[in-house]
Order: structure tokens, then sequence, then C-alpha cells
């Protein structure tokens, strides 16, 4: 057997990690993406600018910053502890806010192009036909969207499975609570056990490949270059 | 056929059954200030070049854009009173809108495309069937047809039964045959005459094609940039020699001048053209020699002569040469060159014959007005 208990912990913590923040991006990610679409407010390019930053901060800085502010003494921080949650550096929870933050823009970008393609017309359409604002969103713009979901579904999952800076600040490397696959790796490493780190290097250079191949044979080299 | 599905609307006082509309639309460039009074029965065109405002005006009946003033009332029911602050949604609004190029969901199927409307209606308020609407357009064997796999003309027959299957009380149509080419308009246009005998909807529809507007309206409203030049019965409309009506009628040349005098006593600007010795004066306010001012000068409002007219009234009168021509039935529309400039004439068959005009002919030509351009 090539990989430990710790290593299927960290697989299997993974996984749900990178489903868990997806879902949850999906959520947040679409109105956020929805506004940045539609809006002519002047917002528009410092709240784009925003989402986008986790494309271009080193991840070491965001996670500092989240450690910070979700620590004992950060308001993040603050907040929980005065509702009683304690906490969340260093927990699972904690790293569920950070890939949240760090895989924004994978969720949002893909969306806001798919919704920005559609335009006005179908809309309109939709409108004229009696069709309200969110009947319209679910039965004309998901549809007409569902590249942009699958694209930004598969993004958000694959960038947050490669996630690893923002982990080791924020959540650090306990085993089966934040010791995610990309943090075994370098725990491997750093003991020289090169065969495991191997095992589960190729693993995720395989599960990296497969996942790009499917979605530029899926959308036919739509995708975007990021 | 299909009348008597209509007819069953509740009916309310005669007045009532009117369609009254105020828009007053600004934006940078554009300005729209209507008050109509339409029929409740008929098909109603709104008819003007681009650019007048048709389908700004369209936009503001179903809802789809807000005008800041505003006020509509659609067979006794308020639909916007910006005096009020009401403004029925577009999705609230019991409306057909019939897309210049359909707007299908490219997603749905041709029959779902038609459903989607219909099933969001109370049933009680479907007064036109689905088989009668595919019946009436001919589209009964394209409902498993996806949108992309419908010719132009397809498509807009899809678009049509979509919009009436919701059972309006009002059908907008936007220029529904502007994107067909000749054989696909030549298909459409039967349906939307038989639209018309069969269904008692009232319907106004926006055209820059004087053939389809003569085709299809009861009542005309002219727009010309954004204002109602004309509103009243087609045929009465057709007879008034003061409106132009056929598109080319609105044709109009665009020339630059240079301020070359200014008369304080007739306020009169003149105007020299580079490159000529013509002068062009107009009525406006104090210039100083050498301003460029450009102003437009319509077909309609340029003859031509032989000689120079003396003693007439006219105070433009512009040695031009002629370029070339093309009939419009019992009229001519001729390009005159002025410089380096062009100057659009429209005159009759019977004076162009008179005239022996040719190509490269030396004339005059006599404006009898030039107005200025908005800026």
């Amino acid at each position: 057997m090539p990989l430990t208990q710790n290593d299927l912990d960290a697989i299997l913590l993974t996984l749900k990690l990178a489903s868990l923040t997806t879902l949850l991006l999906l959520l947040i990610g679409t109105p956020i993406a929805w506004w940045l679409a539609r809006t002519a407010s002047w917002l528009k390019r410092p709240i784009g600018a925003i989402v986008a930053l986790p494309l271009v901060l080193p991840p070491t800085v965001l996670g500092f910053y989240l450690l910070v502010s979700m620590g004992p003494n950060g308001f993040f921080g603050q907040l929980t502890q005065s509702l009683g949650l304690g906490t969340f550096t260093f927990t699972f929870t904690g790293l569920v806010i950070g890939s949240l933050f760090y895989s924004l823009p994978f969720t949002v970008q893909p969306l806001q192009n798919a919704f920005e393609a559609i335009g006005r017309a179908p809309l309109e359409a939709a409108a004229t036909l009696r069709a309200g604002p969110w009947d319209s969103f679910f039965s004309v713009v998901v549809p007409l969207a569902r590249p942009g979901f699958i694209t930004a579904a598969v993004l958000s999952f694959a960038h947050t499975v490669g996630e690893f800076g923002v982990v080791l600040m924020i959540g650090g490397n306990i085993p089966g609570k934040t010791q995610v696959v990309s943090v075994q790796i370098y725990n491997h490493v750093e003991t020289m056990e090169y065969a495991q780190a191997h095992w589960l290097a190729g693993g995720m250079l395989a599960f990296a490949f497969i996942v790009l191949l499917a979605l530029y044979s899926g959308r036919a080299g739509k995708l975007r270059a990021w | 056929m299909l009348s008597h599905w209509f007819s069953k609307a509740p009916v309310k006082k005669a007045d009532d059954g009117r369609i009254q509309a105020r828009f007053k639309v600004q934006h940078p460039g554009f300005a729209l200030d209507v008050a109509l009074d339409l029929p409740g029965r008929g098909v109603s065109a709104l008819f003007g070049p681009s650019g007048s405002g048709k389908t700004s005006c369209l936009r503001c009946f179903a809802g789809l854009d807000r005008p800041a003033e505003g006020y509509l009332q659609v067979a006794g029911e308020v639909w916007q009173d910006s005096a009020t602050g009401y403004f029925l949604p577009a999705h609230k609004r019991a409306i057909g809108y019939v897309f210049q190029d359909a707007n299908l969901f490219p997603h749905l199927n041709v029959r779902r495309n038609l459903e989607y409307g219909q099933r969001r209606i109370p049933t009680a308020q479907r007064r036109v069937a689905l088989d009668q609407a595919l019946e009436l357009l001919g589209i009964g064997h394209l409902l498993a047809r996806m949108p992309a796999a419908l010719s132009g003309g397809e498509r807009q027959r899809v678009g049509i039964a979509r919009a009436l299957v919701t059972s309006p009380r009002l059908l907008l149509m936007d220029e529904p045959l502007a994107s067909l080419d000749l054989k696909r308009k030549q298909e459409v246009l039967p349906y939307l005459e038989r639209l018309h005998e069969e269904l008692d909807i009232p319907v106004i529809y926006v055209s820059h094609a004087a053939d389809e507007v003569a085709r299809l309206a009861d009542h005309l409203v002219l727009l010309d940039e954004g204002q109602v030049r004309a509103s009243g019965p087609l045929k009465d409309l057709l007879l008034r020699s003061d409106l132009p009506f056929a598109s080319e009628d609105d044709a109009e040349a665009v020339i630059d001048g240079l301020v070359s005098d200014y008369d304080m006593h007739y306020g009169l600007v003149t105007l020299s053209v580079p490159g000529t010795a013509a002068c062009l004066r107009l009525p406006h306010a104090a210039l100083p020699v050498g301003h460029r001012l450009r102003v437009k000068i319509k077909a309609r409002d340029v003859s031509l002569s032989l000689q120079r007219a003396e003693g007439s009234s006219l105070l433009n009168l512009l040695p031009v040469t002629v370029e070339h021509w093309h009939d419009l039935n019992a009229q001519v529309l001729l390009t005159l060159r002025l410089g380096e400039q062009r100057l659009l004439a429209r005159i009759t068959r019977y004076a162009f014959d008179q005239l022996a005009i040719h190509a490269g002919q030396a004339i005059w030509a006599q404006i009898k007005s030039v107005s200025m351009l908005a800026p």
C-alpha cells in the first residue's frame, strides 16, 4: 500500500474541502457575477478588482490577512468569539472560509463572462412573456449560462484542490482536520519520503490534466486563458 | 375565425378602448417627446427614418424602458403614470412583443418557445389556443425544431405566434420584417395581413418601410427626431401633400458651410459653400465670419430650374451639377453636386422630363428651406 492512512485522510479532506467550497462559491459567486455583469455602477471596477485579487496575490499574503483577522484579536475572530463560535483559525471551517476567498475569481469570472454573453435580449423576451426577474433568471439565464456554470464549478474545485499557501497559513498541518494533499506532499518531501510524495504528486498531476482536458473538450476551446 | 376569441376580452367604455400614451425620454444626443392617442383596434404604424424614436417609443409601450416622464393607458387600464410614480413592469403588462430579429430562446425548441409565455398566464385569460396560432402562422410542422434550425422567416413567424398565445391586449411589433430579405418578407407579410383580418387586437407596428406600412396600417404616426410630425388615419395622411411618405422623402443632405456674412436687420446668416461661389442664407443668431456651420437640406425642399430665377422669394439659389438620379414612382430623386458636397432634390417626373435632365448638366437648385442640424 503506497498510501498511508494519513495520505488517505488528506485526500478525503481535500475532496470534502473542494466540494463544499465549490458549492458555497456557486451560491455566493452567482449573485456577485450577475451584479458585475449587469451593473452600470462605478463600483463595478473596484469590486471586480477585489474579486480578482487572489489571482495575483501570493497565497501567503491572503492567508496572512485571513489568519490575522480570524485570530483571537482580529475583527472576524472577535465577532466569532462573541457569538460563542470560538476562532476559526486552524479549523476546517477556517479552511473553507480561506478557500472561498482564494477561489472566488474562478467562480465569478466565468459566470460573469457567461452572463455578459447572454446580453439583454433573452431577458427582454422573457419579460414580454410574463416572466418576472427570478423566473427569467432560472428559466433563461441559468440554462443559457450552463457552460459558464460548469467551467466555474470545475475551475473552483480544481483550484481549491491545488491550494497550499493559504491552507498552511490559516489551517496549519493537522492530520484529518486541516491537512490537505498539497500540504501532505510537502510533509513527505520534508521527511524525505519521496516515494509517497510521488504517489500524491502524480495523482494531483493526473487530476489536474484530466480536469483541464475535460474542460477543453467540453467547451471546444472556449475556455479563457486563465 | 379567431376574432370571437378576442371579443371575449372585457369590454370597457368605448372611449376607454383607445391607447393613450405620452413619453418623454432624454438621452445625450437623443430626445423622444411624443403624445399619442391611438385607436383601440387595428394596426397603428409608427413610421419614420431610423433614429426617429420608433423603437424607443415601442419599448416604452412594453415597459422595457421606463421614460422619466410618461403616461400610458391601454384598454381603460393605466400601465404607467409618472405623475403618481406608477409603473407596471414589462412582465405584468398584457402585451405581445415581436422583436426585430424574433429573439427566440436559443435553448428551447419551437414548442417550448411558444409555451413559455402561454404557461405564464392564467388559464382563464388564454384566448388564443396554441393550435390556432400554429394554424394562423403556418408553423405546425416546426414544433420540434430548435430556433437555430429555422429560416429567418420561420423564426419571425414563431416569434409572432409566441407573442399571440399570451393573448395580449396590445401587440407590439418592432420592424418584424426588417431583418428579412425580400423573399422572406413576402413569406411573412400575408400572415401579418391575416392577423390583422382575423384578430380583434390592437397592434402597434414599427417600420421604416413605406410599402409595409401602406399595406398593413390603418392608423399612421409619422415620427421624426423623436417628435410626432403627424398622426391620423393612413388614408388621410397619404393625401396630405405636406407630409412625406415614401422613406426617400425624408432624405436630406448635409452641407458644411463657412459664415461669410451676417445680416443684422433680417437676422440672416450667409454661408459660403467651400469650393463654390454658392451662398446659403438662413435665419440664425449672429455668428462670426469664418465660423463653420453644418446645415441640412431635405430633398423635397429643393427644386430645379435651368435659369437663375429672378424676383423669386427664394433666398437660396445654388449652381449645381446633376450627378445621378433614381425614380420614385411619379417622382425622381436626384443627387446634385455642389462643390465637393452633395445635395438631394426630389422633383416630379414631369419636371424631370421638361428640364431634359442629363448627367453632368449644370442647373440651378432652389432651396426652399435650410435647417440646422442638431449638434
